[in-house]
C-alpha cells in the first residue's frame, strides 16, 4: 500500500494517471451537471413559499458545499506535504486554492441573488453569510502568501501552516458567528434521518453535487498537471511529455 | 538550510556539559532582552497605542458627537482599533531579529523554538497589550461607555489582547522573509481575529446593558488558552519556512 502510494505521488506517474483520467471525469461532471441542470430547473415543484426563485438551490447549496469540501482538502495536502514532503501534495494544494475561492465566490453571489427576493436585501449579516465571507478572506489569503514567496517549496510549506491554522479556526468562525447572528434558513439536508427537503428537490440537488465534486476533480487535476510540468520542466520526463 | 536541525538531535546533548542556560533561564533573558530592547525605542513604543486613540477619536468626528449613538458602537469601536492597532505593531515581533540575524541564532539554540517565540509572544503583548488595558476603559469614557460595562471591557481587553498578540506572530513568522510582508499580514490575520472581536465586543455591549456576559467570558478565555498551546507550534513551523 505505501509502495502504491509512494510510485502514485511520483510526478511523472501522476501526470500520467492524471492526464488519462481528466477526460473520463469530464464527461461525466458534464453528464451528471446536465442531469442535475434539468432536473432541477425543469421537473422539481417550485417551493411552496419561494415560489420559482429556489431554483438557484441548485447552484449555492453545492458551491457552499465545496467552498468548505475543498478548504479540508487543500488543509490536508498541506499536511501531507508539511510532513512526508510530497511534491504532488503541494501542487494539489494549490491548484485547489483558487478553485475553492471560485466556489465561495460563486456561493456568495448566488447567495445575494437569492437573498434579494427572499430577504428583501443583497446582502445581510447573517452567520452563514459572514462565516463564508471570511472563509474567502482565507482563500485569498493563502493565495496571497503563496504567490508573494518565490521558493516554491517555501512558499507551498507556508501556505500549508496557514491553512492548518485556519482549519482550526473554521469550526471557531463558523459557531461564533453563528451565535452572533442568524437568519439564514437551517440545514434541510444534513438531517438525514428526516430531511425537511423533498425528494424530488432532493435527488436534483445531491446529483448536482456530485456533479461539482467531480467538477472540482477535473479541474484540480488539469491545473495540477499544468503546474507539475511547469516545475519539473527541466526533468527528462517533463521534457517528453511536453513534446508528445 | 541549517536552521531545520531537529531539536531532538542528540548532538545538542552536550550543550548540558557546557552549561548552556537552562529552557526557563533562556526564556526570562529573551524576555528581559526584547523589553530591554523595546524601551531603547520608546518612540516607536508610543506609536501604535496613539494610533489606537486617534482611531477611536476619529469615530464620534466622523458619525456622531450624540452620546446615544457613540455608546452603542464603543465595543466595537474600541476592540476595532485595539486590532488595528495591534496589527500596526505586529511588525516588529520578529523582523528586527530577522534583518540583524538574532533570529537565526534563536532557530539555532538546543531549547524548543516554540517556548522561545512565547517569551517573544508575551514580550511583545507586555509592551503593546498592556498599555492597551488601560487606554481601552478610558476610551470608553470618552465614547460614552456606560460605567457598569467598563468592567468587562477591561476583562475583555485582559483576556483578548493575548490572543491577538499569539494569533498576529504567526502571521508575521509566515511574512517575515517577504520585503513587503505588511499589506499581506494584515490579509493573513485579520480573518482568524474575527471570533474574538465577535465575543468581546458583544460582551460589552451586553454589559452595557447590564446583560450577563459570564458566557463570552469563557468563551475568550477558551480562545486564550487554545492560542497559547497551539499559536506558538505554528509560529515556531512557521519562522523554520522562512529561515530556510
Amino acid at each position: 500500500m505505501w509502495t502504491w502510494l509512494q510510485r502514485i505521488a511520483s510526478p511523472p506517474h501522476f501526470y500520467r494517471l492524471a492526464g488519462r483520467l481528466v477526460p473520463w471525469l469530464a464527461v461525466l461532471t458534464t453528464l451528471l451537471v446536465a442531469a442535475g441542470l434539468v432536473g432541477g430547473l425543469g421537473f422539481s415543484p417550485a417551493d411552496y413559499q419561494q415560489g420559482d426563485a429556489f431554483r438557484i438551490i441548485f447552484v449555492h447549496v453545492p458551491s457552499a458545499w465545496m467552498s468548505m469540501f475543498i478548504y479540508v482538502v487543500m488543509a490536508i495536502a498541506g499536511a501531507i506535504f508539511l510532513v512526508w514532503n510530497q511534491k504532488v501534495a503541494d501542487v494539489l494544494a494549490g491548484a485547489s486554492a483558487p478553485i475553492g475561492a471560485s466556489f465561495t465566490f460563486l456561493a456568495l453571489v448566488t447567495g445575494a441573488v437569492w437573498g434579494k427576493p427572499m430577504w428583501g436585501a443583497w446582502w445581510v449579516w447573517d452567520a452563514r453569510l459572514t462565516s463564508e465571507l471570511v472563509l474567502l478572506f482565507l482563500y485569498l489569503g493563502i493565495i496571497a502568501l503563496r504567490s508573494a514567496i518565490e521558493d516554491r517549496r517555501n512558499a507551498g510549506r507556508a501556505a500549508a501552516v496557514l491553512s492548518l491554522v485556519g482549519v482550526v479556526n473554521i469550526p471557531i468562525i463558523h459557531y461564533s458567528v453563528m451565535w452572533w447572528n442568524t437568519l439564514h434558513q437551517g440545514p434541510t439536508v444534513t438531517k438525514l434521518d428526516s430531511p425537511s427537503i423533498h425528494l424530488s428537490m432532493l435527488i436534483p440537488l445531491l446529483v448536482m453535487a456530485l456533479g461539482f465534486k467531480l467538477f472540482y476533480a477535473t479541474t484540480v487535476l488539469m491545473r495540477a498537471r499544468c503546474d507539475l510540468l511547469s516545475r519539473e520542466r527541466e526533468s527528462p520526463w517533463a521534457e517528453e511529455a511536453s513534446r508528445s | 538550510m541549517t536552521a531545520a536541525l531537529p531539536q531532538e538531535d542528540p548532538t545538542h546533548e552536550r550543550s548540558a556539559e557546557t552549561a548552556a542556560p537552562s529552557l526557563a533561564d533562556a526564556f526570562w533573558v529573551l524576555l528581559r532582552r526584547d523589553l530591554t530592547l523595546a524601551f531603547r525605542h520608546r518612540g516607536e513604543l508610543a506609536n501604535p497605542l496613539l494610533f489606537f486613540v486617534i482611531v477611536v477619536s476619529l469615530f464620534p468626528l466622523g458619525i456622531t458627537p450624540e452620546s446615544q449613538t457613540l455608546r452603542l458602537l464603543a465595543p466595537g469601536l474600541i476592540w476595532v482599533a485595539a486590532l488595528l492597532a495591534t496589527m500596526l505593531s505586529l511588525d516588529g515581533v520578529f523582523r528586527s531579529d530577522y534583518d540583524d540575524g538574532a533570529l537565526e541564532q534563536i532557530v539555532l539554540s538546543p531549547h524548543p523554538l516554540s517556548v522561545l517565540v512565547l517569551a517573544k509572544i508575551l514580550a511583545h503583548w507586555l509592551v503593546t497589550g498592556l498599555p492597551l488595558l488601560v487606554l481601552g476603559p478610558l476610551l470608553g469614557v470618552l465614547l460614552a461607555l456606560p460605567a457598569r460595562a467598563m468592567g468587562t471591557l477591561f476583562l475583555t481587553l485582559a483576556l483578548g489582547t493575548p490572543v491577538l498578540s499569539l494569533v498576529g506572530a504567526i502571521g508575521v513568522a509566515l511574512t517575515v522573509g517577504l520585503r513587503r510582508g505588511g499589506a499581506l499580514l494584515s490579509l493573513l490575520v485579520l480573518p482568524l481575529y474575527v471570533p474574538l472581536l465577535i465575543f468581546a465586543a458583544n460582551a460589552v455591549g451586553a454589559a452595557g446593558a447590564g446583560l450577563p456576559v459570564t458566557g463570552q467570558l469563557l468563551f475568550i478565555g477558551a480562545l486564550l488558552i487554545l492560542s497559547i498551546t497551539l499559536a506558538p507550534v505554528a509560529t515556531a513551523a512557521a519562522l523554520r519556512i522562512s529561515l530556510s
